[in-house]
């Protein structure tokens, strides 16, 4: 899900966009891998990641003299974490942390979009969640295979571990969505990890996207590959590559507070526009901008990436500052993000 | 010290009457210190309690207390002033009481609300049936679009030839395939061959058909089914070149499926046999049924030798690219001294070598004066006469390697072949509808047909009225209903205690 990070340097270094001569560059790049800090268990620990990323600024600011020409205003980061840049996986800590002052005035490459929210700068890219192309493409099924199933949902409802009483863990949305829907017979969700999930998805009609810890989630990716309409349940999301891709022609969105009718919802939405909708599914310019694929390819999510760049050029007067001006604070945020990493 | 001492309890304090919260944080810095101590402690008291009560009860119950008094998700706008406290202090990991939902700093009305949400259920959560008919018709809808975009273009009909007569399991297994094609989206005309002799007999199978969608061609065929397996399966074979002969008479289109009553097909099936040119060959799974327990129950099937695999399938076999280069029939070997001789005696049925359900044609092959027709098949009226006996479709042809394979050159089995049948002589309800109902339902401590097979009558193919009398003579005892239905327990019967 966070591998959008290491892709994106991959891409970049052959990529024909880089030059190697930083006088002519339009935006300046820094491979922070933030998340590759990991627990013993093997996932992601966002804690250290402020540290790291106020070191790799030192670094950059201390070496070259482009960060402080600017003070980050020119360069971009990868933060395809929970929150984004607020570095935390629990929505009310990365409030309470914000974004990384030091990295209030770059432009940040991001998973996570919600409107109004701390986490979301104005001028952030929303990037799709990484799912690896290789594999899904190894699932595919015949086109031809009837879709039977109606709506299909695999993965959590309840977050045991971290909140067993429900209720935090998507704003109790999931929870709502398996307490209502559980005995019916349109509704094939469970929390199974199942070896023919791909080729589910290709068999159903409506895949449910419901926000998780974070609004965003990968099954919004497979959706679009595997042809099965998303059904987005988180409020105020701000959906990848909003620009180019026409979210609410091809997904139903619906509001959590709606949840207990879904079904409903979902039943009454004449056959014609669902038929529509899996039409414009079926582009393939649509999914290959939803993937990260190696080598590169044309149109893909690199090429909307550099796209989203691209508009925000040429920069505005006030990117550059005169000489002696100071913007960014090195001291603000907890103190114990100040310790080098 | 006092004063690190009184911050989580100030805390405590807003946390748990936020209407007296300002007034309390506001009011403690203006006490004296004595008057401090007894709330302090109040407070410390009342913290232990409550942790202690989470214990024993094994949850922070102080959040279902929050959530039953407060239900956050009703009200999007919390009240104000626990916003502000939680604002200015960092929130204590520890603390068993839970924050209340707090609006993002700088919220410019936002909808989403941070923190515990309740579980919105509704008052009935079950299906709705007519948002479940609703919902089958949009699948309806998307299922048909993707034929139309991925499917068959141009399908061509069906005929579908099913030797059948009357017979106790007759019922189920024609009700079992008249569903089956049912579900079929391509038009279809069902040739149903119908080895009834005169008498009520004959009108079984009619009443049976008379319930069908799809259109039917009842042919009469003018011999009895044999009791011997053997025997059967060459009436059927004859009873299918009779309905290949109405078809070349009438000139009908399409694909010829050979769909015996008792076999199970995949949908697929129909499918792929619109991909044939003029004869194809698919693979059939032999469910030998055996009613023998010490047997060992089939598997998943592979296709390998038989003594692997335990389901052994019939079909076509190719070679490296994908042409015919033989077949792969059934071994009847190993069970020739288990195997069933007549029809219903419990033991293992067995098919022959190829099955005829294994093969599909298209019509043309078999109109006469066709342009196009491929010279490697017979005509349709030099097979079968002066005694020749017809064991599958290849005998119908001069040479066998222009056969199709399908399915994924036969490595995909798309239909099931079983026989299931009762034993000749058992009875059954004209119909299986007992009318009038039975007045007396004898439970039978002993079945009353003994245990020993049935004698064939010798050198008789017919089984007519004969066996029925003499059974229904030996079973005096469950002989007050006109028909015996031991298993038939509707009514609450006056159980006759005396047996």
């Amino acid at each position: 899900m966070f591998a959008a990070e290491i892709f994106m340097h991959r891409f970049l270094l052959y990529s024909p966009v880089r030059t190697l001569n930083p006088e002519e560059a339009d935006w300046f790049y820094t491979p922070v891998y933030t998340t590759c800090d990991l627990t013993p268990n093997g996932l992601p620990l966002p804690f250290k990641s402020p540290r790291m990323m106020r070191s790799a600024i030192q670094l950059i600011a201390s070496n070259w003299p482009y960060w402080n020409r600017s003070e980050g205003a020119d360069h971009f980061f990868v933060v395809p974490h929970d929150f984004g840049a607020c570095f935390h996986y629990q929505e009310e800590k990365a409030i309470e942390r914000g974004i990384l002052p030091l990295l209030q005035r770059a432009t940040l490459v991001q998973t996570f979009g919600q409107r109004n929210h701390v986490c979301l700068k104005e001028g952030s890219i929303i990037i799709p969640p990484y799912a690896p192309p290789q594999k899904m493409q190894a699932h595919l099924i015949p086109p031809d295979t009837p879709r039977s199933i109606f709506v299909y949902f695999r993965g959590l409802f309840y977050d045991v571990g971290n909140d067993p009483e429900g209720g935090y863990y998507a704003r109790g949305a999931r929870a709502s969505v398996w307490e209502n829907f559980k005995d019916n017979p349109l509704f094939d969700i469970s929390t199974e990890h199942p070896i023919t999930y791909y080729e589910d998805m290709q068999r159903a009609v409506f895949c449910l996207c419901p926000l998780g810890w974070a609004p965003w989630s990968p099954r919004l990716v497979e959706g679009v590959i595997f042809g099965c309409i998303p059904v987005i349940i988180a409020d105020d999301i701000v959906l990848p590559f909003a620009d180019a891709i026409p979210w609410e022609e091809i997904g139903v969105f619906v509001a959590e507070k709606d949840v207990p009718k879904l079904d409903t919802i979902l039943t009454s939405i004449p056959p014609d526009v669902i038929l529509r909708k899996q039409r414009l599914l079926a582009n393939p310019s649509m999914k290959q901008a939803m993937l990260f694929p190696q080598p590169a390819q044309p149109g893909d999510a690199f090429h909307q990436i550099l796209n989203g760049l691209a508009r925000k050029l040429p920069h505005p007067r006030n990117a550059y500052l005169k000489r002696g001006e100071k913007i960014l604070n090195w001291t603000a945020g907890p103190v114990g993000d100040l310790k080098p990493w | 010290m006092k004063l690190s001492a009184l911050q989580p309890i100030r805390r405590a304090n807003s946390f748990r009457s936020p209407s007296s919260a300002p007034l309390d944080g506001g009011a403690a810095p203006s006490d004296g210190p004595l008057f401090r101590s007894p709330t302090a402690i109040f407070w410390l008291l009342l913290h232990a309690i409550c942790c202690l009560v989470s214990l024993a009860l094994g949850f922070r119950f102080s959040r279902l207390l929050f959530l039953l008094l407060f239900s956050p998700s009703s009200s999007p706008s919390p009240p104000s002033p626990p916003v502000l406290l939680l604002h200015r202090r960092p929130d204590l990991p520890l603390s068993p009481h839970p924050p209340t939902p707090f609006a993002t700093p700088n919220a410019t009305g936002s909808r989403v609300v941070v923190g515990r949400h309740g579980i919105l259920v509704r008052p009935w959560p079950h299906p709705n049936p007519t948002e479940v008919m609703r919902a089958q018709r949009i699948l309806d809808c998307v299922q048909r679009e993707q034929r139309l975009q991925y499917g068959v273009k141009n399908p061509r009909p069906l005929l579908v030839v099913t030797p059948t007569y009357p017979r106790t399991f007759q019922a189920l297994h024609l009700t079992g395939l008249l569903h089956s094609l049912q579900l079929i989206p391509y038009p279809l005309t069902w040739l149903v061959v119908d080895a009834a002799g005169v008498g009520a007999a004959s009108n079984e199978t009619a009443a049976l058909l008379a319930r069908s969608r799809v259109p039917v061609l009842h042919i009469r065929f003018s011999g009895r089914m044999p009791l011997r397996w053997s025997d059967r399966h060459r009436t059927e074979a004859r009873m299918r070149l009779q309905a290949l002969r109405v078809i070349k008479e009438r000139r009908l289109e399409g694909v010829v499926v050979f769909a015996d009553d008792s076999n199970v097909h995949s949908m697929e099936l129909f499918d792929e046999i619109q991909k044939v040119k003029w004869m194809g060959a698919v693979s059939v799974g032999i469910v030998a049924h055996s009613g023998n327990p010490g047997m060992v129950a089939p598997q998943q099937l592979s296709k390998e030798e038989e003594e692997n695999s335990p389901v052994p399938v019939q079909g076509p076999a190719c070679n490296s690219s994908g042409q015919l280069a033989g077949w792969h029939t059934f071994n009847s070997l190993p069970y020739v001294n288990k195997s069933a001789t007549f029809i219903g005696d419990g033991a293992m049925v067995l098919p022959q070598k190829l099955e005829w359900a294994g093969f599909v044609l298209n019509s043309k092959l078999l109109w006469e004066e066709e342009e196009g027709k491929p010279d490697w098949v017979r005509n349709l009226d030099e097979v079968g006469v002066n005694g020749e006996e017809i064991e599958s479709p290849l005998d119908l042809l001069k040479d066998a390697s222009f056969v199709e394979p399908l399915g994924n050159c036969g490595k995909k089995v798309l239909l099931w072949w079983l026989r299931v049948e009762a034993r000749y002589d058992s009875k059954f309800p004209a119909g299986w509808v007992i009318d009038p109902p039975l007045e007396i339902i004898v439970p039978a401590k002993r079945t009353p047909w003994p245990h020993a097979p049935p004698e064939l009558p010798s050198g008789k193919v017919a089984t007519s009225q004969d066996p029925l009398e003499k059974r229904s003579s030996k079973t005096g005892r469950s002989s007050r209903s006109r028909r015996s239905s031991r298993n038939k327990r509707k009514r609450e019967p006056q159980i006759d205690t005396h047996i």
